[in-house]
């Protein structure tokens, strides 16, 4: 909304200018040059205040899941049966303790590194999979198509905490196999969103004349066509981020995802709950960094879509 | 358009096919003996083998999923292990229950996200409008089941005013004690799609009331709240519409997680507490009902686009699908 007014500014300003027809070359080259300048896609970015929000908070939130170990104060495992259920600030435990003594802002701290790795480790599964199936289904048409479509939509057709919760199941506990739960379900959307800018691409001039030049399918799908899907791509994995880290909290909140002592947000909540009278702030404050890194996925996917493309615009 | 929907209908065979078989490979991968956790810990071999064999696990793979997808087509959702009851019998008991807070939840979900979107594309860059559509993005970004603890933290813990769990009976707790088990419920599973509704319709009322149609009536001199609640409405509804199927399946789903909070006795903590206790047919029998559900929804969704403006309806469809 931001970038729309002042880059309709930018250009009703330079027109008027040429209307008096006042300008010189030079100067008229260095309008080209500013605006062209102001409509890069950082700057258009940058202008794009929720999106710069969303960014700041993403990236708090990888600061602190890298330098875990240099930010937590404790040792968010070692238990202290003379401090349960601190309040926030008491003896120098920032968040306050939980029901076995343990320092809440060191768990969360180790959580955050928990959520982040198994939130980015099943989109990119997820985007993998779903992209080769998508570029394979789009670029070779007919059965091959219709096979890998089929089974999407049958995946599809679970809800997307069902699936991750029956495939934790089977899977078991444990962050690869959480990663591989929640991954398994970000796969059909991948392929649908990938499928359907491959159909569209692989009709395009260029990859008509590269056909004539001799490329084969593979050169094709992997160096002409997979490019023209980036921006989708990167939109979509961002909001799918903020995505696997509620599911990632859900199945732990079921005690089915990351399993205690392992710190994980979702199991920090778990426990806070059980808790809820005597020590709120357990849940509270657990819940309130899962909220604030999905708000912060979801600005930044939401910004970068407006700046890669604005017709992809709800 | 009867090609379209037959085409469709064709369609849904293979996506069912791909479900049935997805859930009985599942159940089947599931760590852990079903029957040994039936019987319990004390049990003598032979009366487990006899259980298997009755139980028809001892066939081979492929012959329990012909009989499975047979049984299937004839209305049988197998025998729950655990509670010695046809699964199909135990779904019919708690899908009320979740089909209660779920239509609930989106009735609260429309009124109150068409009226927040309304008023939201009327007062556009002011401080309400931003107020709410800072609200709407909360609502689409917050973990369910932390919102559903902070309202039991808030109004049962706190002020006492609700009850935090289970569902009352009408002949027990009355009317009264009824209603006030589901508020909080309720109030928690709408949130999401209350955030969704209140976004559609901002964007497609502020679409409207740019039209040249309201422009003219304008002209007429015909009364603002007249153009917005009558007019614009109902031009900027057709994206909502479409969206509720969609928004109604998303609330079925999210009642999982919303019915482990307040412990409501619906399929979702059915569901969890048939993972706890290993009860193959009656996750299958779940799951497999809620997917149908989802089929069904998905395509209803679809060929209500066809007969509303299809232009509108496909960027309706992609806005819901980033939730």
């Amino acid at each position: 909304m931001f970038k729309e007014k002042s880059a309709a500014a930018a250009t009703s300003g330079a027109e008027m200018e040429v209307v008096d027809g006042a300008i010189t070359e030079a100067a008229k080259e260095a309008m080209i040059q500013k605006e062209r300048k102001a409509n890069s896609a950082w700057r258009k970015f940058i202008r794009n205040k929720s999106a710069v929000i969303g960014l700041i908070i993403v990236i708090v939130m990888l600061a602190i899941g890298i330098f875990a170990p240099f930010i937590a104060p404790f040792d968010p495992n070692a238990t202290s049966i003379t401090e349960t259920y601190l309040e926030p600030g008491v003896n120098g435990h920032i968040f306050g303790t939980d029901d076995l003594g343990r320092d809440l802002f060191s768990r969360i701290v180790y959580g955050a590194r928990m959520s982040i790795v198994v939130a980015i480790g099943s989109t990119v599964l997820g985007g993998v999979i779903g992209i080769i199936l998508g570029l394979v289904a789009g670029f070779m048409g007919g059965i091959v198509d219709s096979i890998i479509m089929r089974v999407m939509d049958g995946l599809f057709a679970f809800p997307f905490i069902l699936l991750s919760l029956l495939l934790v199941t089977i899977l078991g506990s444990g962050v690869f196999n959480v990663i591989l739960a929640i991954g398994i379900g970000n796969v059909p959307r991948f392929a649908r969103v990938v499928r359907s800018k491959v159909i569209v691409a692989k009709n395009e001039e260029f990859c008509n004349v590269e056909r004539v030049l001799g490329a084969s399918n593979l050169r094709l799908m992997v160096l002409h066509i997979l490019p023209s899907t980036v921006s989708e791509v990167v939109v979509y994995a961002t909001l799918c981020v903020g995505g696997s880290i509620i599911a990632e909290a859900g199945l732990s909140f079921l005690g089915l995802g990351i399993l205690i002592p392992t710190p994980s947000w979702g199991n920090i909540l778990r426990g806070g709950q059980t808790c809820l009278a005597i020590a709120p702030h357990i849940a509270t404050i657990s819940g309130l960094f899962i909220f604030v890194a999905v708000i912060g996925f979801n600005l930044l996917g939401d910004g970068i879509r407006d700046v890669l493309d604005p017709k992809m615009k709800k | 358009m009867a090609k379209i929907i037959l085409r469709r209908l064709l369609q849904l065979i293979p996506t069912l096919f791909v479900v049935v078989a997805f859930t009985f490979i599942a159940t089947r991968l599931i760590p852990g003996d079903p029957v040994a956790a039936m019987v319990g810990d004390q049990y003598d071999v032979s009366k487990v083998e006899e259980m298997r064999a009755s139980l028809g696990l001892d066939d081979p793979i492929i012959v329990q999923f012909w009989n499975y997808l047979v049984s299937i087509c004839q209305g049988d959702f197998g025998t729950s292990y655990y509670f010695n009851q046809p699964a199909i019998d135990m779904i019919a008991q708690r899908l009320p229950n979740t089909l209660l807070i779920s239509v609930i939840a989106l009735i609260i979900a429309v009124i109150f996200g068409v009226v927040f979107g309304v008023v939201s594309a009327r007062k556009q860059n002011s401080i309400v409008d931003y107020v709410l559509t800072v609200l709407s993005l909360f609502g689409v970004s917050a973990p369910v089941f932390w919102v559903g603890i902070m309202l039991v933290l808030l109004f049962s813990v706190t002020l006492g005013w609700l009850p935090s769990y289970g569902m009352g009976s009408i002949e027990k707790d009355g009317l009264i004690g009824f209603i006030s088990h589901l508020v909080l419920p309720c109030f928690c599973l709408a949130i999401i799609p209350m955030g969704t509704f209140t976004r559609i319709t901002r964007s497609s009322m502020i679409e409207t009331l740019g039209s040249d149609s309201v422009r003219a009536m304008r002209a007429r001199g015909v009364s603002e709240a007249s153009i917005t609640w009558k007019h614009a409405l109902k031009n900027a509804l057709p994206p909502i519409i479409t969206v509720i199927a969609i928004q109604f399946a998303g609330c079925f789903a999210g009642a999982v997680l919303t019915e482990n909070v307040f412990a409501w006795p619906g399929m979702g903590t059915m569901i969890t507490s048939a993972i706890d206790n290993r009860d193959y047919s009656l996750i299958q029998a779940t799951v497999l009902v809620v997917a149908i559900a989802f089929v069904v929804i998905n395509l209803i969704t679809d060929l209500l686009y066809m007969v509303i403006n299809p232009k509108v309806a496909a960027e309706a469809k992609k806005g819901a699908n980033n939730v």
